[in-house]
């Protein structure tokens, strides 16, 4: 077997970055902006595709990996952050993408959403929030609104919805952004915040799905979304990240709400990876001694 | 021949400290080399209840709880009531004379009462009736004081030099004690001049993934399969072994899953319940062809069941785990030592094969503890990674052709790490083509569908090639076979020599590798056979329904128990007796303890 030479760093363009097929998203979905901007993000903190390893779970969101030329993984619905957590503590030289939507993250995945926050996991999280199942045509999800008519709520919703900005924040995510797919070159500069940030990164982006939300369109958030840097907000404030993460209606704020880079993430607390580079790499077996030590505690 | 064969029950409630005299005890055995099985009856409570632990020692192996008690020592009264009327002639009961009172028992049963405000009066605590029967115990077999006080020294170093001297004291009074008021055993323990290991299933399969080459291992805790965890925890930073605790075992073997996927190896272990929760993600596995292995340690169910009970209840969940066909392999140890060795073996066929593997062990095999001659376990085993480009930065160099599922012969399909240059490419647990682009969302094409799912199916051929097949123990042309898998091996080999002792051939056919099963080989051997029967420790009689689904092969007779107890030996070899007298086909003994 012949070694592989690293070759000399060559620069990205969001050419290389096309994946084997075009997305066979409706035309007009958000996802096409969040996928265009990932790419944008990727190349301009020039990541090299092969050192990415892009997760998602299973939705229309979630097929987004198979659109982008870097390592990919399409795992099962609602899994894709517990898969990124073994990938990146097996692998920490890897920069670990998870994409998806908000039923596969905040509904049936909700359990790993939680704990990968509370963990610190060093991955970048970009939901991809339409407020509906599209791909099972059109049922209500988690960060529905109240009263929405669905086909599973034909008389409208009487729950309440799920605001993922102040839960990733009580939850212990150390980057908490709010991105919207009509703010483009916006949604670029939190998406590459995310990437560059050690921890936890929560870029919920409003990606309005054209087919089965009539509500929460494009021209919906184009007219409330408020932009958080134009509004002097301070992200390091943790009670008015929760206030202007809670807050909802005329006025929806996007931006980054919330980050701490004062807490490590997960990989860096655990001193198995303390040296010797990424576990996946390492010399498998054990030595000769430390086999007799093993032995010497059972007798 | 074996010189002796003895057995110490050890019972009362929980919390009463039954475990520290049973492991100074297990501890002096193996250090003499003497033989070891220890199987502890246990409920899901932290106090309270009735625990018993069995621990048997012999100059010959011991391959189960076997069937009598020697040395009762009740803590209770409790136990006494329970235990008492099961005693045998020529055994021994010592106990505590200022709280507990002995009832009906057989003729011939030696009553050893102490009192422990006489032996030990300015002693506190519940804990000293425990020193003064373990320390009477090793004077009935005639064991030096000494090897005692060395052990004591010990077990109760990290409490301070007080903590020694006192319990020495105890068990010097309680040694003296028994020397002057009670009749000692016929034979003295001996010495074998050498050492063996004393270990549970768990720590052997944990050792078993160590040796392996496991650097990822996470579990949510559930007994019977805690003891996994617990060992990888302990030596995880001795072993540069990452180990987590997840939120839920949905997440363990996803997490398990990405880990595998960057090219570690990476493992986890539960019990039926948790292993129900991961099936969809082990299908997930076998689609995206990535290799992590996954221990279920069976309890008695359904649902939350009897969690501290033992059961074979799991074949048709792991047979069936997780919706679709995909390759999988499934493997049953038979013994403790097997635990250990299975490990590695899988490990290098679910690489080479990029699948999922499954060691199904049981309560019985994970939580019970056996002597092994510590040669047997080998950490210097045979690794191999199978086909993979990437691992430490060798492979091939890139040439712009690399299709991740590749439909090849074998089925098998070259497999790049993510971090290597020029072998990007998508995994995906919906149906894809050789390059990894899913075939079911615009056009659902039948012949790449059909081509995927034969190449990864294909797989199982080639496994099988691979796998031993099962053999005949004991003499070839006996009356009966008993056929059994997994962890009932020692049971079955020990009721094999009640019933040859009793005039009735038997031999044993154990089988190990459950999928891909030797079917032919089975068929051919037990076609041979002058009458089979099945011995599972479950009520349905699930490996019997499967055999005959692989191989049409009915049984002749059926052993089963289902009642969260093991088998003891008489118990199948009672049932062979019935079947043979044709006084019924399937025979479900009666566990004679309440525990």
């Amino acid at each position: 077997m012949a070694t592989v030479v690293e070759t000399e760093r060559v620069k990205v363009t969001i050419k290389d970055l096309k994946g084997k097929v075009d997305p066979d998203w409706c035309p007009g979905c958000g996802d096409f902006g969040v996928l265009a901007a990932l790419k944008q993000a990727i190349v301009e903190t020039g990541l090299e595709p092969h050192k990415v390893l892009t997760i998602s779970g299973i939705g229309c969101s979630s097929n987004l990996p198979g659109y982008l030329n870097t390592y990919g993984m399409h795992t099962l619905h609602g899994r894709a952050l517990a898969v990124a957590t073994g990938a990146q503590l097996a692998n920490h030289e890897l920069k670990v993408v998870v994409t998806g939507g908000d039923g596969d993250g905040y509904g049936i995945g909700g359990n790993h959403f939680v704990h990968a926050m509370r963990r610190n996991v060093d991955v970048t999280y970009v939901v991809m929030n339409n407020q509906i199942y599209g791909l099972t045509t059109g049922q209500l999800s988690p960060t529905s609104i109240k009263g929405m008519n669905t086909k599973s709520t034909p008389f409208g919703s009487v729950e309440n919805p799920i605001n993922p900005i102040p839960l990733a924040i009580a939850a212990g995510a150390t980057y908490v952004a709010r991105g919207f797919t009509g703010q483009q070159k916006y949604l670029v500069e939190l998406i590459k915040g995310g990437l560059l940030h050690r921890g936890f990164a929560l870029i919920d982006t409003f990606s309005p799905c054209v087919t089965y939300n009539h509500d929460n369109t494009h021209d919906f958030f184009k007219q409330r979304t408020k932009r958080l840097d134009e509004m002097g907000h301070d992200p390091t404030n943790l009670h008015l990240a929760i206030e202007r993460g809670s807050q909802w209606g005329d006025e929806i704020p996007i931006g980054l709400f919330w980050k701490r880079e004062d807490l490590p993430s997960l990989d860096q607390l655990e001193p198995v990876l303390g040296s010797g580079g990424p576990l996946a790499h390492r010399e498998l077996g054990i030595a000769p001694d430390m086999a007799q030590t093993l032995i010497r505690e059972l007798m | 021949m074996r010189r002796f064969d003895l057995a110490i029950g050890i019972g009362g409630a929980a919390g009463q400290g039954i475990a520290t005299p049973g492991d100074i005890l297990a501890r002096i055995f193996v250090r003499r080399g003497l033989h070891v099985n220890a199987y502890n009856a246990y409920q899901s409570i932290i106090r309270g209840g009735h625990i018993f632990l069995t621990l048997r020692t012999s100059d010959e192996p011991v391959l189960s709880q076997g069937d009598k008690i020697d040395v009762l020592v009740p803590l209770n009264q409790d136990t006494m009531n329970r235990h008492l009327r099961l005693m045998r002639p020529g055994s021994a009961v010592l106990f505590n004379s200022d709280t507990i009172k002995p009832g009906v028992m057989a003729d011939g049963v030696q009553l050893c009462p102490f009192s422990v405000k006489k032996l030990a009066p300015s002693v506190r605590g519940d804990l000293v009736q425990n020193t003064i029967a373990l320390a009477a115990i090793l004077k009935l077999v005639k064991v030096d004081f000494e090897i005692l006080e060395e052990i004591l020294a010990i077990q109760f170093r990290r409490r301070g030099a007080e903590a020694v001297k006192e319990n020495v004291g105890v068990a010097r009074a309680g040694y003296d004690y028994a020397a002057a008021q009670f009749t000692a055993f016929p034979y003295a323990l001996p010495d074998m001049g050498k050492r063996l290991a004393f270990f549970e299933g768990n720590q052997a399969l944990a050792m078993g993934g160590a040796a392996a080459g496991v650097k990822f291992y996470c579990a949510y805790p559930m007994s019977p399969a805690s003891g996994v965890l617990h060992w990888m925890s302990r030596h995880a930073r001795q072993l540069g072994i990452m180990v987590r605790q997840v939120e839920d075992e949905i997440g363990v073997i996803n997490m398990a899953i990405g880990a595998a996927h960057t090219g570690a190896r990476a493992m986890c272990a539960t019990s039926g319940g948790g292993f129900a929760l991961m099936t969809e993600a082990l299908g997930a596995a076998a689609m995206m062809e990535i290799p992590v292995v996954c221990i279920n340690v069976q309890r008695a169910g359904p649902a939350t069941g009897v969690p501290t009970k033992t059961e074979q209840g799991d074949l048709w969940q792991v047979l069936g785990a997780g919706q679709g066909d995909y390759p999988r392999i499934i493997v049953a140890p038979t013994n403790i030592v097997d635990c250990f060795n299975l490990v590695p073996k899988l490990f290098n066929l679910v690489d080479k094969f990029q699948c999922p593997g499954i060691i199904l062990s049981d309560l019985l095999l994970s939580e019970g503890r056996s002597s092994a001659d510590p040669a047997e376990l080998d950490f210097k085993v045979p690794i191999d990674r199978g086909e993979v480009i990437g691992l430490n930065g060798s492979g091939p160099s890139a040439n712009g052709s690399y299709k991740r599922y590749l439909v090849t012969e074998s089925g098998i399909s070259p497999r790049a790490i993510p971090g290597t240059r020029g072998f990007t490419h998508v995994v995906a647990t919906d149906e894809h083509d050789e390059d990894g682009v899913l075939i079911s969302d615009e056009f659902t094409d039948p012949h790449k569908r059909r081509s995927s799912h034969e190449k990864r199916m294909r797989k199982m051929e080639g496994v099988l090639s691979l796998l031993p097949a099962p053999e005949l123990y004991g003499p070839a042309d006996a009356q009966v076979t008993l056929l059994g898998w997994g962890s009932t091996e020692g049971v079955i080999h020990e009721a094999m020599q009640q019933l040859a002792d009793a005039g009735v051939s038997v031999n044993n056919l154990q089988i190990r590798w459950l999928v891909p099963l030797h079917a032919e080989a089975i068929e051919s051997i037990l076609s041979k056979c002058r009458k089979v029967v099945i011995v599972e420790n479950n009520y349905s009689g699930q490996f019997s329904r499967y055999l005959r689904s692989e191989t049409g092969f009915a049984a002749a007779g059926h052993i089963r128990k289902y009642d969260g107890e093991p088998f003891m030996p008489h118990h199948i070899a009672d049932g062979v007796k019935a079947i043979l007298a044709g006084s019924t086909k399937l025979y479900v003994p009666v566990h004679e303890i309440q525990v």
